[in-house]
């Protein structure tokens, strides 16, 4: 099959072939990564600009990395969302950018939607690294990818997200992702992180964590931001860790060989106990690893797929 | 001057007139309304044989933009915008740049309106000065400058002990308030309706609460002082369940809505279309019903604009900091006119909420067509199809959410003060 997006700016777009296409692209990229000399041509001659207008060490090095080792240039652009500030509009930025003829775009911003945005006015792909509370697709891949790995298929699995929904864009598009390959997505939060109608994309809400991850055989943990939760969203981090935290004992509610997951950085101690994060279930380091495959094949396919040399 | 207006169906529905009749015109004044009238040395014929003869439109909710905002819109480009979509008359807020909020500002509107505007212009004037929520202004001496009403439009006032004394004090003087009613606490971040949509598109919402919350105090003020509340463009259903319990009670409240509440849905924010971008947000389906069941049960008196027009600039933005508004006067009657073929409202009903309850909520002249009185006269082609052209329209400004739709019915002719404002080419 081929892949027949310019861009990646969700899984919402993306078929169950699709999303299967890119996994099946990331496992024969991932080889690659574990090579002595980890660089295929693959895009030679290709320019692709991070454009992060937010702050993101982890996902901007996975996708500089991705680039690299499938040989294309890479450079970063830090744009910081107060160039709106100073008259320069996203426009402005894009135009610029354009000028200088890249392939990709990969794109991080804080408004929602700003990649789509940009994909309606430029002529290069764009992939989405992450826009507001809407989607982060790549981070939803390579969390299937992991899955995948670790359980054979996506099919039939009950995968508990617990957290903060409202303000996730990993959750949006990780509820997309695992419902289109079959698996059952079950939420749990605080009230306040709970958006309406999230339901009406395939999930099952949960009043009480321990519930939701009942049987589980995937536990994924949201990240709490207190600095964007304000002051009214939730009462303090001793609380949030006491009712929505994963700690052995709840983690026992779950399926016995059940997978705990978190996009990071972990908040040890408040979504995770460390006895969690370190523990034989987790699978966090395996996300971060997946996550390098998985931009070098959402890399090579918005360009076509096309072949360099022995690739 | 003469102006005979020949076989139009004349629709006056503040005094049950629905009839083929010619009406005259002379030097500025309605002279007579009549079948077949004879008159000789007639300047000007306008033959309506098919068409709606109205009262002028009155829209009471608009934003010129001036002063300090020219770029966006004018005196002189805001109300030629108003004659295109068929008004005779706008009420202007005064969100500014001075706020209207002295008298100073408000003869300017005056006099620039009588210069270079095309109908008539009613500056409403802010409830507090510079409408920071703070102290009353000159209500007295700016309704004697030509102020007709008093709001803080898009700056709800926050302290219910000051929305008090603006009713108590505007109320000997007739004064009607106008609450753009949100609990800005409520609002927070948000950037459109909460709900699905909002979830979906990861943008922050703004919950149905925040206004029927405003609106629910607002009425109870009203209530309390005995005060005329005038509740601008509301959007959801408690809010309006909230005025149509207070109306039986007989509290003083009348409201409007606007026409993309009752058109469009939440769901129009789909792919991040800032020109659906307003304030309040467009709501749900149910709350779209509400607004037009309340429209039909006549808890909604008006239909209003808020005509907000915006740079291009300000719209071609991430959502999150796109400028809140649409413009609305080009296309708020063939959109009403819709309601009549979706069988919300007679026609005489929705001619009704665009002249004379409008002219009856600001106590307004206008809205009827009388012998004796000021002509302002619009002539309708209700059978006129047409296709709305965001970069033909009027008004400097080209935020709408409506480009490209399919409409049906049009001004022709619209007449302010006995002269032809407006002919359609
Ligand atoms: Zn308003
Ligand atoms: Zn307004």
């Amino acid at each position: 099959m081929a892949f027949r997006h310019k861009h990646i700016l969700g899984i919402e777009q993306l078929s169950k072939e699709d999303i299967g296409f890119i996994l099946d692209t990331a496992d024969s990229f991932k080889e690659i990564n574990t090579r002595d000399i980890k660089k295929v041509p693959t895009l030679r001659g290709k320019t692709i600009i991070n454009l992060f207008f937010e702050a993101s060490t982890r996902t901007r090095t996975s996708f500089e990395i991705a680039g690299k080792r499938l040989s294309a240039d890479t450079i970063n652009i830090t744009a910081s969302s107060s160039s709106v500030v100073k008259g320069e509009t996203l426009e402005d930025t894009a135009r610029n950018i354009e000028a200088m003829h890249p392939d990709i775009i990969v794109m991080r911003h804080s408004a929602s939607g700003a990649p789509h945005y940009l994909a309606d006015r430029l002529d290069c792909s764009i992939i989405n690294a992450g826009d507001g509370a809407h989607e982060h697709p790549t981070q939803a891949l390579l969390d299937m990818l992991t899955i995948r790995q670790h359980k054979g298929s996506l099919e039939g699995l009950k995968v508990a997200i617990i957290g903060d929904i409202t303000h996730s864009r990993v959750a949006r598009s990780d509820i997309y992702g695992l419902t289109r390959m079959g698996a059952e997505v079950r939420l749990a939060g605080p009230g306040t992180m709970i958006p309406p109608g999230i339901e009406r994309l395939g999930a099952k809400v949960y009043a009480d964590m321990r519930e939701a991850i009942k049987g589980a055989d995937v536990v994924m943990m949201l990240r709490i931001q207190l600095e964007r939760q304000g002051k009214t969203l939730l009462p303090t981090l001793r609380e949030y860790a006491k009712f929505y935290g994963l700690n052995p004992r709840n983690l026992t509610l779950a399926a016995p060989d059940a997978l705990v997951m978190h996009p990071g950085p972990v908040n040890r101690g408040v979504e995770l106990s460390s006895y969690v994060a370190d523990g034989g279930q987790s699978v966090i380091l395996d996300q971060v690893e997946n996550g390098v495959a998985v931009r070098m094949a959402a890399l090579y396919l918005v360009l076509g797929g096309e072949q360099g040399d022995n690739a | 001057m003469k102006i005979l207006i020949k076989g139009g169906r004349v629709l006056d529905p503040a005094h049950n007139i629905d009839d083929s009749l010619d009406l005259l015109i002379e030097d500025g004044t309605i002279s007579r309304i009549d079948k077949n009238i004879q008159e000789q040395g007639v300047d000007e014929m306008i033959e309506a044989k098919g068409q709606l003869v109205t009262p002028g439109l009155i829209d009471i909710h608009v934003h010129l933009r001036d002063p300090g905002f020219e770029y966006k819109e004018d005196i002189a480009s805001g109300t030629r915008a108003a004659v295109a979509g068929g008004f005779t008359a706008v009420a202007c807020m005064p969100n500014t740049k001075p706020v209207n909020d002295n008298h100073t500002v408000t003869t300017y509107i005056k006099t620039r309106a009588v210069e270079q505007g095309v109908c008539r212009v009613y500056p409403v004037g802010a409830i507090t000065k510079g409408s920071k929520g703070e102290s009353l202004t000159e209500m007295g001496d700016m309704r004697d400058a030509g102020c007709v009403a008093f709001s803080d439009d898009g700056h709800p006032v926050g302290s219910g002990e000051l929305m008090r004394r603006a009713l108590e004090y505007a109320k000997p003087f007739n004064l009607p308030i106008i609450s753009h009613s949100e609990d800005l606490d409520l609002v927070g971040q948000g950037v459109m309706n909460e709900g699905f949509v909002a979830t979906e598109l990861g943008l922050k919402g703004i919950p149905w609460v925040a206004e029927a919350a405003a609106v629910a105090r607002e009425v109870m003020l009203a209530e309390f002082t005995g005060a005329h509340l005038h509740v601008a463009h509301v959007s959801t259903r408690a809010a309006i369940d909230i005025v149509r319990q207070a109306k039986k009670r007989g509290v003083r409240v009348t409201c409007e809505a606007t026409p993309h509440h009752f058109t469009l849905t939440e769901e129009a924010v789909r792919g991040y279309d800032t020109n659906a971008k307003m304030n309040p947000p467009l709501r749900d389906a149910d709350d779209l019903e509400a607004v037009r069941e309340g429209l039909a049960d006549g808890t909604i008196d008006t239909i209003a604009t808020d005509h907000a027009p915006h740079h291009i600039d300000e719209k071609n933005v991430e959502f999150n900091i796109a400028l809140y508004g649409v413009v609305g006067l080009e296309t708020a009657l063939p959109l009403t006119l819709r309601l009549v073929e979706d069988g919300v409202l007679s026609l005489r009903d929705a001619i009704a909420k665009l002249t004379i309850n409008p002219a009856r909520a600001l106590n307004l002249p206008g809205g009827t067509l009388e012998a004796g009185r000021p002509a302002d006269v619009t002539v309708i082609d209700l059978n006129h199809s047409w296709t709305v052209s965001a970069a033909n329209l009027v008004s400097k400004s080209k935020n709408t959410p409506f480009d490209g739709w399919k409409l049906k019915g049009i001004a022709t002719h619209t007449i302010v003060d006995g002269k032809i404002a407006y002919r359609k080419g």
